[in-house]
């Protein structure tokens, strides 16, 4: 099969590379070869964050070629706008769903539950696997709201 | 070897610095040392969640390297790992470590770090090999980092020698699934009392040197002979030579392409280039960094094409691949990225507030603090390597530089920073250091230090007091202050200067990666705002602009430090309760 890719962006603090992982973990669960790639150190001061994930039978690079990312998941419009050639043609760009996350989210500590609930509509990840995923990252905490927002936000994805 | 196919072992999501330690692990290391720096410190952040290692946080690479060295001559599996500049800091132990050989097996990981994502240079650690004589391991992958890891172990006994594994940031801090396996416990190695081995006295270095040319010969067999140097076959049209990530961006870029891919890259296999020559049309070297392959085999007679210089600067991203193999020139585009900041409430940005209001001239060092190079704080004006802050001070003074302070962290000082201050102190050297303590190696993730007392295992044996340790390095007078009282701090900096004597001022208050208890807010008294824009000069993230022009203050950022209240003239932001 083709390699899927999604590319996470924000700026430090977003909760950006925790979504990464979720998305990673449920694409292993669905039993795909996954590689994701981002940077810590120096980067994570405030400063602009990106996460690449990609699945698929056999993935070689850890990094998204420019113009190939399916979905692009922005935490914050002008990041996305700024990398937003990152995007195939055709691509998904789900940083617009951002604006209807109040509508579902009680606090901003959700908001990548959310975006994941929004991206996974996109993705050929199980519903399935996308919850072990969420509740195996976060441990457990709040799962029934985890869980709640992510079946929300799915239903809210166009 | 693994393929990169997903396998029916068990199979964990794990970064490359993550499959590296479990591969160690598995292989029965029994001690690790290091000194945190990105993008190698989760191998042994790693390591230490294994019971059965006995892992450290060491006062500095040397030091580490030499922890992880003794214990292999003395019989048991170590390794030592850190960023690429850190082995520059362990570079003697490093090097003398090809001449006696090891005993026990001895892995030295070696993190790069293409792209400067959080480094002072792009140094590429597979030049210093012939240099050092050793043999190196070039993982591209997680997975392979694990199987290395593995190897790299039995390879170093067998023959001798330390075995660097030479990791980049993509490698680092890519994630894969991972097929793991277990631990095998591995029997000791004897520990032989050999002055000939290990004193290396003139009269007994010789003789090793001519030992470790005889243990190269034979490591380049190896290398000829490895299943890590693999080929794979495709189009004769063209056959790519290469190592590390740069391999996956070329699989990905030309799937139709044959390959040799070098995961031994030194000693270089230069039989196996030929012969993998003799196969294609062409062969074009892909690799990122330094040409190093391509030198190496233009030496072995093998007509190669490789990238347009311009490309021996910065990581290799997949969609410039194709640029590569066709050598042509890199474009250079000046990043947009968000730059990173001191985090609000950062006691950092007090120190820098005072020094600012001072006009002092900065020399600094390496750590977070460095972020007070930016704008709109640029209140420290040099930053070179670990432990400079204090001798370039001394320097400045030499050339008649006034009102010049040094800065330097709390991990920092104890790394190199030390010698530095006895040295100024030998020579009569007057001058202030600022220590910024913040009770933590806040950069590359809040790991702890000698000055914390708490080891990367979390115990407390003995804490570090950075008081008495300047005043037994000949400092005059040693002050502790808090920067959030920021008048007292300018006051005190001006009279230490004034007075003319080798002074040290602790600058004490915790990170706020660390210290997270919420105080309470600023409030803005729009009323008494003059828009004079001061608070703004210290670069706070919580302080913004309304449409009036008046400030205004993220509540969920503001952490309540205060340094913004004592700024401000016409008390416009205050902090009520």
């Amino acid at each position: 099969m083709k390699t899927v890719n999604v590319f996470f962006c924000g700026t430090g603090g977003q909760g950006v590379l925790k979504a990464a992982e979720i998305c990673a973990v449920a694409a292993m669960r669905e039993g795909f070869h996954v590689k994701k790639s981002e940077v810590h150190g120096m980067a994570q001061r405030g400063g602009s964050v990106e996460s690449h994930v990609r699945f698929g039978a056999e993935v070689f690079s850890p990094l998204i070629p420019a113009g190939q990312a399916d979905v692009l998941v922005g935490f914050d419009g002008a990041e996305a706008a700024r990398l937003k050639s990152i995007l195939k043609d055709g691509g998904k760009d789900v940083t617009p769903a951002l604006a209807q996350a109040g509508s579902v989210i009680t606090s901003s500590l959700f908001i990548n539950t959310f975006m994941l609930g929004v991206l996974s509509k996109f993705t050929p990840i199980s519903e399935t696997s996308w919850l072990a995923a969420l509740h195996e990252v976060f441990a457990g905490k709040q799962e029934a709201e985890n869980e709640r927002v992510f079946r929300a936000a799915r239903e809210l994805a166009i | 070897m693994s393929d990169n196919t997903v396998s029916t072992k068990t199979l964990l999501l794990l970064s490359g610095n993550e499959a590296l330690a479990r591969g160690a692990w598995e292989a029965g290391v029994h001690a690790a040392a290091a000194y945190p720096g990105t993008p190698s410190t989760e191998i042994l952040e790693s390591l230490g969640t294994y019971e059965e290692v006995d892992a450290q946080w060491s006062v500095n690479e040397k030091t580490a390297y030499e922890v992880a060295f003794g214990t292999a001559v003395a019989g048991k599996r170590a390794l030592f790992a850190c960023k690429h500049v850190g082995l520059n800091v362990a570079m003697d132990p490093f090097m003398i470590s090809a001449y006696t050989g090891v005993n026990g097996g001895l892995v030295v990981v070696v993190a790069d770090d293409p792209g400067l994502h959080s480094s002072q240079n792009e140094q590429d650690t597979r030049r210093l090999m012939p240099f050092a004589k050793v043999q190196m391991l070039e993982p591209s992958s997680p997975q392979e980092a694990y199987d290395f890891a593995k190897l790299a172990f039995d390879l170093s006994e067998k023959n001798d020698i330390p075995v660097v594994i030479r990791m980049t940031m993509r490698v680092s801090h890519a994630k894969e699934n991972v097929a793991v396996g277990t631990r095998t416990e591995v029997a000791p190695k004897k520990l032989v009392i050999d002055p000939r081995k290990y004193v290396m006295v003139p009269g007994n270095a010789y003789p090793r040197h001519i030992d470790l040319e005889k243990r190269l010969v034979a490591l380049k067999e190896i290398a000829e002979a490895t299943p890590l140097n693999r080929v794979i076959p495709g189009s004769k049209a063209l056959g790519i030579l290469t190592s590390g990530v740069a391999a996956m961006y070329a699989r990905e870029c030309y799937p139709e392409a044959s390959f040799l891919v070098l995961g031994m890259s030194f000693p270089f296999p230069a039989d196996k280039v030929r012969d993998f020559a003799k196969t294609v049309e062409k062969v074009v070297v892909v690799e990122e960094l330094e040409p190093v392959l391509a030198e190496q085999a233009r030496l072995a007679g093998v007509t190669v094409s490789d990238k347009h210089p311009s490309y021996r600067i910065g990581e290799l991203r997949p969609e410039w691949i194709a640029d590569v193999v066709e050598g042509r020139e890199k474009t250079f585009a000046p990043s947009t990225a968000r730059k990173p900041q001191l985090c609000a409430g950062c006691p950092h940005r007090a120190t820098f507030s005072a020094l600012k209001k001072l006009r002092c001239t900065v020399t600094g060092d390496i750590g977070c603090y460095t972020l007070g190079a930016m704008a709109p704080l640029g209140s420290l004006h040099t930053q070179t390597c670990m432990g400079s802050s204090i001798p370039f001070l001394e320097g400045f003074k030499k050339a008649g530089a006034e009102k010049a302070v040094a800065v330097i962290g709390d991990s920092t000082f104890v790394h190199t920073g030390i010698p530095g201050l006895i040295n100024a102190a030998y020579n009569g050297v007057t001058g202030v250091l600022l220590i910024l303590d913040n009770g933590t190696t806040a950069m590359t993730g809040t790991q702890p230090n000698p000055a914390t007392g708490v080891t990367l295992k979390g115990k407390t044996f003995k804490k570090l007091i950075l008081e008495d340790v300047c005043k037994a390095c000949g400092a005059d007078t040693v002050d502790v202050i808090t920067p959030f009282e920021n008048k007292k701090l300018q006051g005190l900096v001006l009279q230490r200067l004034k007075e003319g004597k080798l002074s040290v001022i602790i600058s004490r208050a915790p990170c706020k990666l660390i210290d997270r208890k919420r105080r309470p807010v600023v409030k803005v008294k729009k009323e008494n705002c003059i828009e004079c824009d001061i608070c703004l000069g210290v670069g706070c993230p919580a302080l913004g602009k309304s449409e009036d022009g008046t400030i205004t203050v993220n509540e969920s950022l503001c952490p309540g430090c205060g340094l913004c209240t004592q700024l401000c003239p016409k008390q416009a932001l205050v902090i009520e309760g």
